[in-house]
């Protein structure tokens, strides 16, 4: 992909076109089956670990690139453009499980889990979500973990777990004191192999298939007291700066895909022709593609930025205040943007753009998920307006 | 062992690409560059014997400042050195004047191999590879695409037109110019990238090699008269109507042609 003038130091731009490289000829192809199918490419992580892409920001100790969370931004943003399904489920194990274990977890926890995620061996997921509890996790969130020597015993059901079906390890929120509400929650390494564990559903979706969405339960799934990521109680902390990282790293695939379509776009309104000319010589179709162009680098822009001020955050950090408002903001720009742009070129792609399997269609219907997913548009607003109007 | 990879930077295989103002060559603002396709394969090649045993792989490329960026990337894959040519008086030089500044970069080396691309997706010319071979005074061998290496010599297979195979031996130290697909060329790992900053990337200037005179449009002995895009062709027809219709009036035509 030819995008120019970037403003990316030379070191992030080669870090862009290394994995842009990668994905354009690794992953695209395997875009259509995964969006006729919802099918999962088995050996995909695997071949990922090999070339190095997983654990980008992990220590070269432990197996990883040992690069920042903008680099870890720059490879999401190259598999956006080419495979947004499968940035999805590299976003889920790379940064919702990998990166959150090795931001809070001790280094004996660390040496145990971090390698097998980082050569592919392991695939990772995140388990917040519940039936019961979406924009709420925390309050709403019934699964409960009881401690019995030197283990818990969880219970409860997780809802729309990305890579739930195909995961060897899940980071997961249970409650230890339901009592006490946000803070009456600690965070677990399972192992998806444990007895008990099962997937109840695999979810079949409008957009960003062939990433396996799932529901997951665990019935009296005995944890090792070892296996508890943080103190007991305190996984609000791991989960709300979590969160921030992971919107500060789901924009880039908002990104990805914006400036994908608008490349398809562009080349379609120079070589589709009506009334004998381009559509491209119609001012209503320029219009369009001026307002993506727009849409695209300011998007692209404002997430380098947020990528560059979060790079540095302290574990533990975050949450609340600027690095929650940023990370907030940027999301809920891009994916607004990125929605913006698909519209405007399905439109211009006319009557093609609405054909299922066409690459622009597939780009269409990415549209939304990003909306919800890390938190809604609305639960965005509502940290950006809190922080502005707090005392 | 010793291997000297010549490398040249490219507009991007996306690039659109409009002619300049006075038409001589292409407008270079604003277009993405990369590394020849033809010579990723001769780099892979070298990092392929790096990797099988003990070899030094030296890249060099001419060009302004863009080109340090796919010096960096051909380190990041692996290769230990870079040479970097980065000379205004360059600029214009023709395919003699390349060969004679990589040569010079050659005479400096002495590697045991030079591995090149059999040409540039941009030029097209597949001169440069033979003469610096000439020049230097290696045997070389062109569209090279397998090899085999023993003791002294390496035995290569080269295209021939219609898919045929010529096996020849080259002694070394020689040159090869290699073929697309002669392997699958690797990616440049994020660790690669990171391990490239540290490693030395030398600049250098014609006069520093001794091939000032030899360099630029002053020493060309080919000079770019013209450049420009076809002009659309005459010709072309759209046949219309319902598909059985459009199907028979093609055999037609074919037909017409004596093509069946
Ligand atoms: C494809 C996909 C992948 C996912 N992957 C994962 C994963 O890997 N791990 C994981 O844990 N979760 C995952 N999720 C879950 C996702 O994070 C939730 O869907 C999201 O947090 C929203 O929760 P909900 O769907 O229950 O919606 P709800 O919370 O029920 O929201 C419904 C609507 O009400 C609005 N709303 C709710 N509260 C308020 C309020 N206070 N003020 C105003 N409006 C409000 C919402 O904005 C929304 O418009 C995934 C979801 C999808 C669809």
């Amino acid at each position: 992909m030819s995008v120019t003038r970037s403003g990316l130091s030379e070191e992030r731009e080669q870090i862009l076109d290394a994995a842009d490289r990668y994905a354009r000829e690794q992953l695209a192809p395997l875009a259509p089956r995964m969006d006729e199918e919802e099918w999962w490419p088995d050996d995909a992580f695997r071949a990922l670990g090999k070339e190095g892409f997983l654990g980008v920001t992990v220590p070269p100790e432990l197996g990883g690139a040992g690069l920042d969370l903008f680099a870890s931004g720059l490879v999401c943003q190259a598999f956006g453009r080419w495979n947004h399904a499968f940035a999805l489920s590299w976003i889920a194990h790379e940064n919702l499980c990998l990166n959150n274990i090795l931001r809070n977890a001790n280094d004996e926890q660390r040496e145990r889990f971090i390698p097998g995620l980082c050569d592919g061996s392991a695939i990772g997921c995140l388990s917040l979500t519940e039936p019961g509890a979406g924009s709420d996790a925390l309050g709403s969130m019934a699964s409960t973990a009881k401690r019995d020597g030197d283990e818990y015993v969880l219970n409860g059901r997780k809802m729309f777990i990305t890579n739930g079906s195909v995961a060897d390890l899940t980071l997961l929120y249970a409650k230890t004191e339901p009592g006490k509400g946000a803070h009456g929650i600690s965070a677990f390494v399972i192992e998806m192999a444990s007895p008990g564990v099962s997937v109840t559903q695999k979810l079949v979706k409008m957009g960003f298939r062939g990433s396996q969405t799932t529901e997951l339960a665990f019935e009296d799934v005995r944890v090792p007291v070892a296996n508890r990521i943080g103190a007991e109680n305190e996984g609000v902390v791991c989960v709300m700066s979590g969160l921030d990282l992971e919107r500060a790293l789901i924009a880039p695939i908002c990104v990805g895909v914006a400036e994908r379509a608008l490349e398809l776009t562009i080349e379609f309104a120079r070589t589709r022709e009506q009334f004998g000319e381009p559509i491209g010589n119609f001012q209503m179709i320029q219009s369009r593609i001026a307002d993506m162009h727009a849409l695209v680098e300011t998007a692209r822009t404002y997430n380098y930025h947020c990528l560059a001020q979060l790079n540095d955050l302290p574990p533990g950090q975050g949450g609340r205040g600027w690095a929650h408002k940023l990370s907030a903001t940027s999301i809920l720009y891009a994916a607004n943007s990125m929605n913006q742009v698909v519209d405007h070129a399905v439109q211009v792609h006319g009557g093609n753009g609405y054909i299922w399997e066409t690459e622009i269609n597939r780009l269409f219907r990415a549209t939304k998920l990003l909306e919800i997913g890390a938190g809604t548009t609305e639960v965005r607003k509502l940290i950006i307006a809190q922080e502005l109007l707090k005392n | 062992m010793k291997i000297l990879v010549c490398l040249k930077q490219v507009p991007h295989q996306d690039a659109r690409l409009d002619v300049n103002g006075d038409g001589t060559w292409i407008k270079e603002d604003g277009i993405k560059f990369e590394i020849n396709s033809y010579d990723t394969y001769a780099l892979e090649e070298a990092l392929r014997i790096k990797d099988a045993g003990e070899a030094e792989v030296v890249v060099a490329s001419i060009g302004p400042d863009r080109v340090t960026q796919a010096l960096r990337t051909a380190l990041g894959m692996g290769a230990d050195r870079a040479v970097h040519v980065n000379d205004a008086a360059c600029q214009g030089s023709d395919a003699l004047g390349i060969a004679k500044t990589l040569a010079a970069i050659a005479k400096e080396e002495s590697p045991d191999l030079i591995l090149m691309g059999l040409m540039s997706d941009d030029g097209n010319a597949s001169a440069v590879p033979p003469m610096v071979a000439e020049l230097v005074g290696m045997p070389s061998a062109t569209a090279v695409v397998a090899t085999e290496r023993s003791e002294g010599n390496i035995r290569v297979e080269r295209e021939l037109e219609g898919g045929a195979v010529e096996v020849v031996d080259v002694p070394t130290p020689c040159l090869l110019a290699v073929q697309s697909g002669l392997n699958q060329v690797r990616y440049a790992s994020l660790k690669g990238i990171m391990a490239a900053k540290k490693k030395p990337l030398d600049v250098k200037t014609a006069a520093d090699l001794g091939v000032a005179d030899a360099v630029g449009t002053a020493g060309a002995k080919v000079k770019i008269e013209k450049i420009y895009q076809p002009l659309r062709g005459e010709g072309a027809e759209i046949l219309s109507g319902s598909t059985d219709e459009i199907v028979s009036s093609l055999m037609n035509k074919i037909k017409e042609l004596g093509l069946l």
